[in-house]
């Protein structure tokens, strides 16, 4: 089992879904505890066992309904890399599902290198989608357009908010580029203790993924306002605007993955996980340096200190 | 205490120094010959650590600030176009948004330790009092910190905070107006708290060096709560406390650099990744984790109080709240005289122990209340937890100074570690250690 | 001194030495970043991309200049006059000589025959002087091209240094044409 695989089981086992178990465990804790130690910390143990309770009705209370359903990501866990395949045909399906309405505006078409495609390749993209820019002003001073280069900005679906607003009704499509950041319904006490040690930062991907795939006929007693599609993974409401967007055998791969709407959601939150922070394998591989580095030298320090206290009674 | 100084200098070079700027000396003097209890535990680290975190955001900030445009349609994007495109942009930001939280994580420490050794005590209350401006100019810059980044919850943040001031009778809103630089929070005012976020760290570097220098004429306090009475109670600053604080720093980066880069969005807020939308409230606006307690108590207050038998309003819910909250902090500056106990360290103080504790379990649950939307069940615990915050300086804190009957403290720092060397319980008692009436413990 | 002292010494120096060598590490990890973060981003290296300029209305006699990595370039045709001067023009007027032909253009792309009949009469050298960056001015006084107006150097109509304190020849671009009229600065050409 990857260690990924192992942080989601622990924190499953440790009642991700806020319901009894972990209670249950923590009242035993608590009273084992109690046994040895003083009553403040009993008062301590009662207060947090009871806060505990209180956390678990409220959070069963609001949205959204469905916590987020957990992905094996590869990116997940100290040595998390991106899966380039997974990132390619996560592209595929930004551009051929979610590009007519979502925009990805911080992000340059240069950044496709990441992806393991040549300029080439990335110029051919930009021709296919007929991309083009606004530049200018030319020595008449009048703005012109030309295509897209490798070092603009991805070109989104409309000109301005308002037009997209006005395209959709009044909601506007969210800007993708940082979505996967930016959607992270709160994990809730005790789980967001818990994350510290799993090293749990996959709720947006998470969550990206739970939404694309749950969408559902809404339960008898739920009435959805026209022009809402229920979700029960939606963190703001029991319905959204956007109707579901993918569906099995929508869009062809050609590296032979299926060809379903649990993997188009899974490569689709993979890539957007990519583009809100490309450099997410960097940042952990420099972390492990750093920290084995730390550790070394605090042991060095932690001897020096030894043997220069040594013989200093204190 | 600081004594005479004890630095001759060796070279001819270092003796044209001595004559002429005398700086190998005030070194010498405050970080190598200085004397400091021998019996310090690493809670006496955080000193070091803070330095260390206050040096440390000023540089990661004069760089980050090399790669951000203080403007309110720029300020988002430049940020993100930092992190991906400048070389190590995205360890340098993140670990200065990182740092702030772990800079206050320091700061709580070192002020709860001041609070359970009753560090504040005569003659230390200037030092006590430097600590909290320190603290209250290290909330100002965080915050003007955190609008910065131009998110949702930077915007809303700043929209709450500069309210507060607009909760002040006849001149609320001009001066609210004052401080956005416009009717609302916008380009003027981010641009005024980029401004001022560059300021305020070296007046908070100012004060640090008043807040030593208080210490250096004072001496530390220690485990015991007994002052230094000879040389057998201390070690020299070098290599002693070098070494030891060296050590907790690093170890302290590590937990840091846990969260800099394997959890580098956990202590933030993911609203803040949405851009600024002055026409749309984020669901849930909480401020930054470090202020979760005071933003607890500012909405404890949801009542208006009256001027009793008649209608007429005295403090309105909205001022009675900031005051609140402004009371909550400024009473830090009263605890060197609310507190009335001879005896310094809560090792010899029974009740306070309990109390000291409650206080810091409180504190917290205060900022988890903090957190949680304000509706049903988290309603009148915030206000029974506000209440406890206040009850806990203003009751518990004078009464036990009276009622309490401190355990017996020995008559030195010597006596309490010769007398653990012993193998007898040099904390309790060792024989003939009791102290003298006159000693302060 | 007894052997087991000295070894517990050697020890002891050994644990100092190390525990500074990682003091200095770390002073160098941190230093390290730091100093790269000064370095152009990935933006402004993005952004140095190959510039294509339209230069059929470029007639003899005429100049324009254009940016690429937002530093200027002169493109300057050269007049029949312009040409023969530079010809006739002494070794030893220059201080950092080459022969002109190194330094003038041909347009026309690769396999274009077209092209061939296209004269060499097209400078295209950095606008910035060779001294301190300014940037120098057009003249026509025979075989002088340009004068930097800051501290006085003056060039030939290729870029050659022949008076002042520039220390060396305006420097060429990397450029090719990509046809007879379209010119491209900052991509080395075979022709260039």
């Amino acid at each position: 089992m990857s260690r990924a695989a192992r942080g989601a089981a622990f924190r499953q086992a440790a009642g991700f879904n806020y319901d009894f178990k972990p209670l249950v465990s923590s009242v035993n804790e608590r009273k084992r505890m109690t046994k040895v130690s003083s009553k403040l910390l009993t008062l301590v143990g009662s207060v947090l066992v009871s806060l505990t309770l209180i956390g678990s009705a409220i959070a069963a209370s609001g949205y959204p309904i469905n916590k987020p359903r957990e992905v094996d990501w590869s990116f997940a866990g100290p040595f998390g890399k991106w899966d380039l395949g997974q990132l390619q045909r996560g592209l595929k399906v930004y551009t051929e599902a979610c590009s007519a309405c979502h925009s990805l505006s911080i992000l340059h078409y240069r950044n496709l290198t990441d992806l393991g495609y040549t300029e080439d390749q990335i110029k051919n993209y930009i021709n296919d989608l007929g991309k083009e820019v606004t530049d200018g002003p030319n020595e008449d001073g009048e703005m012109f357009q030309r295509p897209a280069q490798l070092q603009d900005r991805f070109q989104g679906p409309y000109a301005n908010l308002k037009e997209a607003a006005a395209a959709n009704g009044g909601a506007v499509p969210p800007d993708m580029s940082l979505l996967a950041k930016a959607r992270a319904p709160e994990r809730g006490f005790p789980t967001f203790i818990f994350d510290i040690f799993t090293m749990y930062a996959e709720n947006g991907p998470d969550y990206i993924y739970s939404l694309l795939t749950g969408y559902k006929e809404p339960p008898e007693d739920k009435e959805i306002l026209d022009g809402l599609h229920y979700n029960p993974y939606f963190a703001a409401g029991t319905a959204l605007a956007m109707a579901q967007p993918l569906y099995d055998e929508q869009i062809s791969y050609d590296d032979g993955s299926p060809e379903t709407l649990d993997q188009y959601a899974k490569d689709v939150s993979a890539f957007l996980m990519w583009a809100s922070e490309p450099g997410l394998p960097d940042r952990k591989q420099r972390g492990f340096i750093v920290i084995v580095f730390l550790a070394i030298f605090a042991g060095l320090l932690y001897f020096t200190k030894k043997k220069v206290w040594a013989g200093v009674p204190h | 205490m600081s004594g005479h100084s004890t630095y001759t200098p060796k070279t001819k070079f270092g003796k044209f120094w001595d004559d002429r700027l005398p700086i190998y000396r005030l070194v010498h003097d405050s970080f190598v010959t200085f004397p400091i209890p021998r019996n310090l535990n690493s809670f006496y680290t955080f000193g070091g650590i803070l330095m260390i975190m206050l040096v440390s955001q000023i540089i990661t900030g004069i760089v980050i600030a090399m790669h951000y445009v203080p403007e309110a349609s720029m300020a988002f994007n430049s940020v993100q176009d930092m992190r991906r495109d400048v070389a190590y942009g995205h360890t340098l930001q993140t670990w200065h948004a990182v740092g702030a939280s772990f800079f206050f994580i320091a700061v709580y420490i070192h002020i709860f330790r001041g609070l359970y050794y009753g560090s504040y005590k005569a003659p230390r209350e200037i030092l006590w009092i430097l600590g909290v401006i320190i603290y209250l100019l290290m909330m100002a810059t965080a915050f003007m910190g955190y609008v910065l980044p131009w998110g949702q919850m930077s915007y809303w943040g700043a929209q709450v905070i500069t309210s507060f001031f607009s909760a002040i009778p006849l001149i609320g809103q001009t001066l609210h107006e004052y401080l956005l630089g416009g009717y609302a929070v916008g380009n003027a005012t981010l641009n005024r708290f980029f401004s001022l976020h560059y300021l305020l760290p070296f007046m908070i570097l100012g004060i640090v060096i008043l807040h030593v220098w208080t210490l250096h004429v004072t001496g530390q306090t220690n485990p015991t709560g007994v002052e230094v009475k000879s040389k057998q109670d201390v070690v020299p600053f070098t290599p002693y406390a070098t070494i030891k604080d060296a050590f907790a720093m690093v170890v302290f980066m590590i937990v840091m650099c846990y969260f800099v880069f394997f959890l580098p969005d956990y202590l933030g807020h993911a609203d803040n990744y949405i851009p600024a939308d002055p026409l749309k409230t984020p669901a849930h606006i909480v401020p930054e984790w470090y202020f979760l307690p005071f933003y607890a108590v500012l909405r404890a207050v949801d009542f208006n109080i009256m001027i009793p038998f008649t209608d007429v309003v005295l403090i309105d819910s909205k001022l009675g709240g900031v005051l609140a909250m402004f009371g909550a902090i400024a009473i830090l500056f009263f605890v060197p005289w609310l507190d009335t106990s001879d005896v310094r360290s809560a090792n010899y103080r029974p009740l306070y122990k309990i109390f000291f504790w409650l206080f810091v379990a409180n504190s917290v649950f205060l900022g988890y209340l903090g957190s949680r939307p304000a509706e049903g069940i988290w309603i009148p615990l915030t206000k029974a937890s506000t209440f406890w915050y206040f009850f806990h300086f203003i009751v518990i804190m004078p009464a036990l100074g009276w009622f309490e009957k401190p355990k017996p403290r020995p008559a030195s720092i010597a006596d309490s570690v010769f007398g653990k060397e012993d193998g007898s319980a040099g904390a309790a008692a060792p024989s003939g250690a009791t102290a003298a009436p006159e000693t302060k413990g | 001194m007894s052997d087991a002292k000295e070894g517990e010494g050697t020890r002891r120096d050994f644990l100092y030495l190390a525990t500074g060598a990682a003091g200095v590490v770390a002073v160098g990890g941190i230093a390290w970043p730091l100093l790269e973060q000064l370095a152009p981003n990935a933006r402004e290296v993005a952004a140095g991309a190959p510039v294509e300029v339209d230069v059929s209305a470029v007639e003899p006699g005429m100049q324009i200049t254009v940016l690429w990595r937002s530093k200027p370039y002169f493109v300057r045709r050269l007049t029949s006059e312009e040409l023969e001067a530079i010809e006739g023009a002494e070794q030893g007027a220059f201080r950092d000589y080459v022969s002109a032909e190194t330094r003038l253009a041909v347009p026309g792309s690769e396999g274009d025959d077209s092209a061939e009949a296209a004269p060499a009469e097209w400078t295209i050298v950095a606008a910035n002087c060779t001294h301190l960056g300014c940037v120098p001015t057009k003249v026509e006084t025979g075989l002088e091209g340009w004068v930097c107006p800051c501290h006085g150097s003056i060039f030939d109509a290729v870029g050659r240094v022949m008076k002042g304190p520039a220390p060396t020849n305006l420097p060429l671009p990397p450029y090719n044409f990509a046809s007879v009229n379209r010119l491209v600065i900052g991509e080395e050409g075979s022709r260039a």
